[in-house]
Protein backbone atom coordinates (compact mmCIF):
# COMPACT_ATOMS: atom_id res chain seq x y z
CA UNK A 1 0.00 0.00 0.00
CA UNK A 2 0.89 3.90 -0.88
CA UNK A 3 2.72 4.85 1.88
CA UNK A 4 0.35 7.86 2.03
CA UNK A 5 -3.10 6.16 2.00
CA UNK A 6 -1.95 3.87 4.78
CA UNK A 7 -0.89 6.88 6.57
CA UNK A 8 -4.68 8.44 6.09
CA UNK A 9 -5.90 4.91 6.72
CA UNK A 10 -3.88 4.59 10.22
CA UNK A 11 -5.61 8.37 11.07
CA UNK A 12 -9.06 7.02 10.28
CA UNK A 13 -8.87 4.16 12.05
CA UNK A 14 -6.94 5.98 15.27
CA UNK A 15 -9.77 8.49 15.09
CA UNK A 16 -12.97 5.92 15.04
CA UNK A 17 -10.63 3.78 17.55
CA UNK A 18 -10.60 6.60 20.06
CA UNK A 19 -14.38 8.15 19.31
CA UNK A 20 -15.18 4.64 19.85
CA UNK A 21 -14.00 4.60 23.16
CA UNK A 22 -14.97 7.92 24.05
CA UNK A 23 -18.45 7.04 23.89
CA UNK A 24 -18.18 3.53 25.16
CA UNK A 25 -17.38 5.22 28.06
CA UNK A 26 -19.85 7.57 28.06
CA UNK A 27 -22.52 5.10 27.84
CA UNK A 28 -21.08 3.31 30.62
CA UNK A 29 -21.43 6.15 33.03
CA UNK A 30 -24.75 7.00 31.86
CA UNK A 31 -26.25 3.15 32.29
CA UNK A 32 -28.54 4.06 35.12
CA UNK A 33 -29.73 6.24 33.22
CA UNK A 34 -30.60 4.87 29.90
CA UNK A 35 -32.22 1.92 31.23
CA UNK A 36 -35.81 2.29 30.41
CA UNK A 37 -37.22 0.85 33.61
CA UNK A 38 -35.89 -0.49 37.67
CA UNK A 39 -36.48 -4.00 38.24
CA UNK A 40 -38.23 -5.15 41.39
CA UNK A 41 -34.76 -6.07 42.97
CA UNK A 42 -33.33 -2.62 42.44
CA UNK A 43 -36.82 -1.43 44.00
CA UNK A 44 -36.11 -3.85 46.69
CA UNK A 45 -32.94 -2.66 47.49
CA UNK A 46 -33.78 0.71 47.96
CA UNK A 47 -31.93 2.07 44.56
CA UNK A 48 -35.32 4.10 43.43
CA UNK A 49 -36.00 7.41 44.94
CA UNK A 50 -39.52 7.47 46.55
CA UNK A 51 -41.87 9.91 45.25
CA UNK A 52 -40.30 10.44 41.99
CA UNK A 53 -41.72 9.54 39.02
CA UNK A 54 -40.13 6.24 37.15
CA UNK A 55 -40.66 3.50 35.91
CA UNK A 56 -40.72 -0.44 37.37
CA UNK A 57 -40.77 -3.37 34.81
CA UNK A 58 -40.90 -7.18 35.17
CA UNK A 59 -43.24 -10.03 34.54
CA UNK A 60 -47.06 -10.17 35.96
CA UNK A 61 -46.73 -12.96 38.52
CA UNK A 62 -49.57 -15.45 37.97
CA UNK A 63 -52.13 -15.21 39.79
CA UNK A 64 -51.89 -11.79 41.22
CA UNK A 65 -54.44 -9.71 39.54
CA UNK A 66 -57.36 -8.21 41.07
CA UNK A 67 -59.28 -5.93 39.99
CA UNK A 68 -61.80 -3.93 41.60
CA UNK A 69 -66.00 -4.62 41.27
CA UNK A 70 -66.92 -1.16 40.74
CA UNK A 71 -63.54 1.04 39.52
CA UNK A 72 -60.98 0.36 37.10
CA UNK A 73 -58.74 -0.29 40.25
CA UNK A 74 -56.09 -3.03 38.90
CA UNK A 75 -53.77 -4.50 41.48
CA UNK A 76 -51.16 -7.30 40.15
CA UNK A 77 -47.46 -7.66 41.42
CA UNK A 78 -44.66 -8.15 38.90
CA UNK A 79 -41.46 -9.84 39.13
CA UNK A 80 -37.62 -10.38 38.11
CA UNK A 81 -37.57 -13.77 39.42
CA UNK A 82 -35.74 -12.52 42.35
CA UNK A 83 -38.00 -9.81 44.03
CA UNK A 84 -42.14 -8.55 43.76
CA UNK A 85 -43.51 -5.52 43.93
CA UNK A 86 -46.81 -5.03 44.09
CA UNK A 87 -48.48 -1.96 40.97
CA UNK A 88 -51.40 -0.39 41.10
CA UNK A 89 -53.52 0.97 38.39
CA UNK A 90 -56.58 2.95 37.69
CA UNK A 91 -57.35 3.03 34.15
CA UNK A 92 -57.50 0.72 30.97
CA UNK A 93 -54.57 -2.05 30.56
CA UNK A 94 -52.98 -2.81 27.23
CA UNK A 95 -54.79 -5.53 25.11
CA UNK A 96 -51.54 -7.52 25.49
CA UNK A 97 -51.46 -7.17 29.49
CA UNK A 98 -52.03 -10.94 30.83
CA UNK A 99 -50.64 -12.55 33.66
CA UNK A 100 -47.32 -13.56 33.19
CA UNK A 101 -46.68 -10.80 30.34
CA UNK A 102 -43.84 -8.53 30.86
CA UNK A 103 -44.80 -5.15 31.06
CA UNK A 104 -43.31 -1.65 31.85
CA UNK A 105 -45.09 0.74 34.19
CA UNK A 106 -44.47 4.26 35.12
CA UNK A 107 -45.72 6.12 38.40
CA UNK A 108 -44.33 6.71 41.66
CA UNK A 109 -43.17 3.94 44.73
CA UNK A 110 -45.31 5.04 47.98
CA UNK A 111 -44.36 4.99 51.73
CA UNK A 112 -45.72 1.27 51.73
CA UNK A 113 -43.60 -0.14 48.72
CA UNK A 114 -46.76 0.35 46.78
CA UNK A 115 -45.71 1.49 42.86
CA UNK A 116 -48.74 3.74 42.01
CA UNK A 117 -48.76 3.58 37.91
CA UNK A 118 -49.75 6.35 36.09
CA UNK A 119 -49.49 4.55 32.69
CA UNK A 120 -48.95 0.79 32.03
CA UNK A 121 -47.93 -0.76 29.07
CA UNK A 122 -46.97 -4.02 27.60
CA UNK A 123 -43.70 -5.59 26.65
CA UNK A 124 -43.85 -7.99 23.87
CA UNK A 125 -41.03 -10.60 23.80
CA UNK A 126 -39.07 -11.88 20.65
CA UNK A 127 -41.33 -15.07 20.08
CA UNK A 128 -43.78 -15.33 17.44
CA UNK A 129 -46.19 -18.02 16.59
CA UNK A 130 -49.54 -19.04 15.26
CA UNK A 131 -52.34 -19.94 18.26
CA UNK A 132 -52.41 -23.61 17.05
CA UNK A 133 -48.74 -23.77 18.32
CA UNK A 134 -49.40 -22.40 21.88
CA UNK A 135 -52.68 -24.33 22.20
CA UNK A 136 -50.83 -27.68 21.41
CA UNK A 137 -48.18 -26.58 23.36
CA UNK A 138 -50.51 -26.04 26.17
CA UNK A 139 -52.07 -29.35 25.50
CA UNK A 140 -48.48 -31.11 25.78
CA UNK A 141 -47.99 -29.23 29.02
CA UNK A 142 -51.49 -30.12 30.26
CA UNK A 143 -51.00 -34.06 29.13
CA UNK A 144 -47.40 -34.17 30.82
CA UNK A 145 -49.04 -33.23 34.47
CA UNK A 146 -52.33 -35.27 33.99
CA UNK A 147 -49.41 -38.34 33.06
CA UNK A 148 -47.43 -37.43 36.10
CA UNK A 149 -50.52 -37.40 38.49
CA UNK A 150 -51.21 -40.52 37.31
CA UNK A 151 -48.21 -42.06 37.37
CA UNK A 152 -48.36 -40.61 41.40
CA UNK A 153 -51.25 -42.73 41.76
CA UNK B 1 -8.50 -15.27 -5.98
CA UNK B 2 -6.91 -12.09 -3.89
CA UNK B 3 -5.93 -10.10 -7.69
CA UNK B 4 -8.98 -10.59 -9.23
CA UNK B 5 -10.65 -9.04 -6.11
CA UNK B 6 -8.22 -6.29 -6.42
CA UNK B 7 -8.57 -5.71 -10.38
CA UNK B 8 -12.44 -5.56 -9.52
CA UNK B 9 -11.47 -2.85 -7.08
CA UNK B 10 -9.60 -1.03 -9.33
CA UNK B 11 -12.27 -1.53 -11.90
CA UNK B 12 -14.85 -0.25 -10.01
CA UNK B 13 -12.57 3.01 -9.37
CA UNK B 14 -13.91 3.64 -13.23
CA UNK B 15 -17.20 5.60 -13.45
CA UNK B 16 -17.72 4.69 -17.47
CA UNK B 17 -17.06 0.50 -16.04
CA UNK B 18 -19.52 0.91 -12.94
CA UNK B 19 -22.29 2.28 -15.66
CA UNK B 20 -22.26 -0.61 -17.71
CA UNK B 21 -21.65 -3.44 -15.19
CA UNK B 22 -24.61 -1.67 -13.25
CA UNK B 23 -26.77 -1.95 -16.11
CA UNK B 24 -26.21 -5.32 -16.62
CA UNK B 25 -27.12 -6.12 -13.15
CA UNK B 26 -30.15 -3.85 -12.91
CA UNK B 27 -33.09 -6.26 -14.90
CA UNK B 28 -31.83 -8.80 -12.43
CA UNK B 29 -31.92 -6.93 -9.13
CA UNK B 30 -35.46 -5.59 -10.63
CA UNK B 31 -36.71 -8.93 -11.34
CA UNK B 32 -35.49 -11.03 -7.96
CA UNK B 33 -36.30 -8.33 -5.88
CA UNK B 34 -39.74 -7.76 -6.99
CA UNK B 35 -40.65 -11.42 -7.40
CA UNK B 36 -39.08 -11.95 -3.56
CA UNK B 37 -41.19 -9.03 -2.57
CA UNK B 38 -44.04 -10.05 -4.10
CA UNK B 39 -44.15 -13.54 -2.98
CA UNK B 40 -43.12 -12.38 0.75
CA UNK B 41 -45.64 -9.82 1.43
CA UNK B 42 -48.54 -11.77 0.05
CA UNK B 43 -47.40 -14.70 1.56
CA UNK B 44 -46.73 -12.89 4.69
CA UNK B 45 -50.06 -10.57 4.63
CA UNK B 46 -52.12 -12.99 3.44
CA UNK B 47 -51.20 -16.72 4.20
CA UNK B 48 -48.85 -16.39 7.69
CA UNK B 49 -51.12 -17.33 10.47
CA UNK B 50 -51.69 -14.38 12.63
CA UNK B 51 -49.64 -14.51 15.97
CA UNK B 52 -51.15 -15.86 19.01
CA UNK B 53 -50.94 -12.63 21.17
CA UNK B 54 -51.06 -9.79 18.75
CA UNK B 55 -52.97 -11.67 16.17
CA UNK B 56 -52.66 -9.70 12.82
CA UNK B 57 -51.01 -6.72 13.82
CA UNK B 58 -47.89 -8.44 14.06
CA UNK B 59 -47.97 -8.69 9.92
CA UNK B 60 -46.00 -5.02 10.04
CA UNK B 61 -43.15 -6.72 10.41
CA UNK B 62 -42.73 -8.13 6.37
CA UNK B 63 -42.31 -4.10 6.56
CA UNK B 64 -40.43 -3.24 9.44
CA UNK B 65 -37.97 -5.49 9.78
CA UNK B 66 -36.68 -5.23 6.41
CA UNK B 67 -36.39 -1.37 6.28
CA UNK B 68 -35.18 -1.59 9.83
CA UNK B 69 -31.83 -3.82 8.73
CA UNK B 70 -31.49 -2.17 5.12
CA UNK B 71 -31.31 1.25 7.50
CA UNK B 72 -28.80 0.25 9.24
CA UNK B 73 -26.94 -1.92 6.34
CA UNK B 74 -27.48 1.43 4.45
CA UNK B 75 -25.54 3.86 6.76
CA UNK B 76 -22.52 0.93 6.99
CA UNK B 77 -22.30 1.20 3.06
CA UNK B 78 -21.63 4.75 3.80
CA UNK B 79 -19.06 4.37 6.31
CA UNK B 80 -16.87 1.84 4.01
CA UNK B 81 -17.75 4.12 1.04
CA UNK B 82 -16.59 6.83 3.22
CA UNK B 83 -12.99 5.39 4.17
CA UNK B 84 -12.45 4.08 0.69
CA UNK B 85 -13.22 7.26 -0.41
CA UNK B 86 -10.82 9.25 2.26
CA UNK B 87 -8.37 6.29 2.14
CA UNK B 88 -7.53 5.58 -1.87
CA UNK B 89 -9.18 9.24 -2.98
CA UNK B 90 -11.48 7.03 -4.99
CA UNK B 91 -14.51 9.85 -6.69
CA UNK B 92 -16.87 7.23 -7.25
CA UNK B 93 -17.21 6.14 -3.83
CA UNK B 94 -17.99 9.99 -2.28
CA UNK B 95 -20.67 9.52 -5.35
CA UNK B 96 -22.32 6.56 -4.02
CA UNK B 97 -22.62 8.56 -0.50
CA UNK B 98 -24.32 11.26 -1.65
CA UNK B 99 -26.24 8.73 -3.41
CA UNK B 100 -26.95 6.81 -0.57
CA UNK B 101 -28.03 9.16 2.46
CA UNK B 102 -31.55 9.88 1.04
CA UNK B 103 -31.97 6.50 0.89
CA UNK B 104 -30.92 5.61 4.14
CA UNK B 105 -33.61 8.62 5.07
CA UNK B 106 -35.99 7.48 3.70
CA UNK B 107 -36.12 3.84 5.04
CA UNK B 108 -35.41 4.42 8.87
CA UNK B 109 -38.28 6.53 8.28
CA UNK B 110 -40.12 3.82 6.77
CA UNK B 111 -38.56 1.97 9.84
CA UNK B 112 -39.72 4.09 12.34
CA UNK B 113 -43.40 5.04 11.07
CA UNK B 114 -44.13 1.25 11.12
CA UNK B 115 -42.48 0.91 14.72
CA UNK B 116 -44.76 3.43 16.10
CA UNK B 117 -47.76 2.17 14.68
CA UNK B 118 -47.32 -1.26 15.99
CA UNK B 119 -46.31 -0.20 19.36
CA UNK B 120 -49.46 1.68 20.12
CA UNK B 121 -51.92 -1.72 19.71
CA UNK B 122 -48.97 -3.55 21.08
CA UNK B 123 -47.36 -1.68 23.60
CA UNK B 124 -49.53 1.01 24.52
CA UNK B 125 -47.91 3.68 23.20
CA UNK B 126 -46.63 5.36 19.73
CA UNK B 127 -43.17 6.33 21.69
CA UNK B 128 -40.94 5.76 23.86
CA UNK B 129 -37.13 6.84 24.96
CA UNK B 130 -35.88 3.80 25.11
CA UNK B 131 -32.14 2.77 24.10
CA UNK B 132 -33.28 1.10 20.83
CA UNK B 133 -36.09 3.55 19.75
CA UNK B 134 -33.41 6.02 20.16
CA UNK B 135 -30.22 5.12 18.89
CA UNK B 136 -33.09 4.59 15.69
CA UNK B 137 -33.81 8.48 15.71
CA UNK B 138 -30.54 9.69 16.00
CA UNK B 139 -29.52 7.14 13.09
CA UNK B 140 -31.93 9.56 11.32
CA UNK B 141 -30.36 12.78 12.60
CA UNK B 142 -27.11 11.12 11.03
CA UNK B 143 -28.39 11.05 7.76
CA UNK B 144 -29.73 14.14 7.76
CA UNK B 145 -27.07 15.68 9.05
CA UNK B 146 -24.76 13.71 6.42
CA UNK B 147 -27.59 15.70 4.02
CA UNK B 148 -27.27 18.90 5.46
CA UNK B 149 -23.39 19.33 5.10
CA UNK B 150 -23.78 18.37 0.99
CA UNK B 151 -26.37 21.32 0.84
CA UNK B 152 -24.68 23.50 2.77
CA UNK B 153 -21.37 23.38 2.19
CA UNK B 154 -20.79 24.46 -1.82
CA UNK B 155 -17.08 23.42 -2.57
CA UNK B 156 -18.28 20.52 -3.53
CA UNK B 157 -15.04 18.68 -2.55
CA UNK B 158 -14.64 20.25 1.08
CA UNK B 159 -18.47 18.76 0.99
CA UNK B 160 -17.72 15.22 0.23
CA UNK B 161 -14.74 14.61 2.48
CA UNK B 162 -17.19 16.53 5.48
CA UNK B 163 -20.20 13.82 4.61
CA UNK B 164 -17.85 10.72 4.48
CA UNK B 165 -15.92 12.03 7.88
CA UNK B 166 -19.55 12.13 9.53
CA UNK B 167 -20.61 8.40 8.25
CA UNK B 168 -17.46 6.97 9.02
CA UNK B 169 -17.60 8.86 12.89
CA UNK B 170 -21.41 7.64 13.08
CA UNK B 171 -21.17 4.20 12.30
CA UNK B 172 -20.08 3.80 15.58
CA UNK B 173 -23.89 4.02 16.58
CA UNK B 174 -25.02 0.89 14.72
CA UNK B 175 -23.40 -1.52 17.11
CA UNK B 176 -25.49 0.55 19.59
CA UNK B 177 -28.52 0.57 17.53
CA UNK B 178 -27.70 -3.69 17.46
CA UNK B 179 -27.20 -4.07 21.01
CA UNK B 180 -29.36 -1.36 22.74
CA UNK B 181 -31.90 -4.63 23.70
CA UNK B 182 -29.25 -6.50 24.92
CA UNK B 183 -27.22 -3.92 26.96
CA UNK B 184 -29.66 -1.83 28.66
CA UNK B 185 -33.78 -2.39 29.74
CA UNK B 186 -36.15 -1.40 26.87
CA UNK B 187 -39.22 -1.84 26.16
CA UNK B 188 -38.57 -2.89 22.43
CA UNK B 189 -37.74 -6.68 22.49
CA UNK B 190 -34.29 -8.49 21.52
CA UNK B 191 -33.95 -10.06 18.25
CA UNK B 192 -35.69 -12.72 16.86
CA UNK B 193 -33.57 -13.24 14.74
CA UNK B 194 -29.87 -13.90 14.91
CA UNK B 195 -27.34 -15.60 13.10
CA UNK B 196 -26.11 -18.20 15.54
CA UNK B 197 -29.23 -19.17 17.35
CA UNK B 198 -32.77 -20.87 15.49
CA UNK B 199 -35.02 -18.40 15.01
CA UNK B 200 -37.71 -17.49 17.88
CA UNK B 201 -40.22 -17.25 15.06
CA UNK B 202 -42.54 -20.07 13.29
CA UNK B 203 -41.27 -20.78 10.39
CA UNK B 204 -44.42 -20.26 8.00
CA UNK B 205 -43.82 -16.93 9.39
CA UNK B 206 -39.94 -16.60 9.36
CA UNK B 207 -39.77 -17.76 5.72
CA UNK B 208 -41.75 -15.12 4.05
CA UNK B 209 -39.74 -12.51 6.66
CA UNK B 210 -36.45 -13.93 4.99
CA UNK B 211 -38.02 -12.97 1.08
CA UNK B 212 -38.91 -9.50 1.94
CA UNK B 213 -35.63 -8.87 3.50
CA UNK B 214 -33.67 -9.94 0.79
CA UNK B 215 -36.08 -8.70 -1.60
CA UNK B 216 -36.02 -5.25 -0.07
CA UNK B 217 -31.93 -5.56 -0.47
CA UNK B 218 -32.26 -5.92 -3.99
CA UNK B 219 -34.74 -2.96 -4.33
CA UNK B 220 -32.92 -1.03 -2.23
CA UNK B 221 -29.51 -2.05 -4.72
CA UNK B 222 -31.79 -1.01 -7.82
CA UNK B 223 -32.26 2.46 -6.19
CA UNK B 224 -28.73 3.32 -4.66
CA UNK B 225 -27.66 2.28 -8.47
CA UNK B 226 -30.25 4.36 -10.48
CA UNK B 227 -29.37 7.18 -8.15
CA UNK B 228 -25.52 6.67 -8.59
CA UNK B 229 -25.60 6.83 -12.50
CA UNK B 230 -27.32 9.51 -12.14
CA UNK B 231 -24.57 11.13 -10.14
CA UNK B 232 -22.23 9.67 -12.53
CA UNK B 233 -23.55 10.94 -15.67
CA UNK B 234 -23.89 14.71 -14.00
CA UNK B 235 -20.73 14.57 -13.15
CA UNK B 236 -19.72 13.65 -15.94
CA UNK B 237 -21.49 15.30 -18.15
CA UNK B 238 -18.59 17.28 -20.07
CA UNK B 239 -16.63 13.22 -21.14
CA UNK B 240 -17.13 11.74 -24.73
CA UNK B 241 -18.69 8.53 -23.23
CA UNK B 242 -21.66 10.73 -21.40
CA UNK B 243 -22.24 12.42 -24.24
CA UNK B 244 -22.80 9.42 -26.39
CA UNK B 245 -24.69 7.43 -23.54
CA UNK B 246 -26.82 10.41 -23.62
CA UNK B 247 -26.70 11.37 -26.96
CA UNK B 248 -26.93 14.99 -25.65
CA UNK B 249 -24.32 17.32 -26.48
CA UNK B 250 -23.26 20.32 -24.22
Amino acid sequence: MHPQRKQRLLIILFVLAGIGIAVGLMLYALKENINLFYTPTQMANGEVPADRLVRAGGLVVVGSLQRDPNSLLATFKVTDGVAEVTIQYSGILPDLFREGQGIVAMGKLNAQGVFIASEVLAKHDEKYMPPEVTHALEQAHKDGKQDLESARD
Amino acid sequence: MWNYLKRLYHKMGSPKWFYDISNKWLPWLIGVGCLLMGVGLVWGLAYAPADYLQGNSFRIIYIHVPAAIVAQSCYMLMAVAGLVAMVWRMKIAFWVMRAAAPIGVSVTAIALFTGAIWGKPTWGTWWVWDARLTSMLILLFLYFGVIALYNAIEDDELANKAGAILSIVGVINIPIIKYSVEWWNTLHQPATITLTKKPTMAPEMFIPLVLTIVGFYCWFAVWLILRTQNEILWRERRTKWVQQVTNHVL
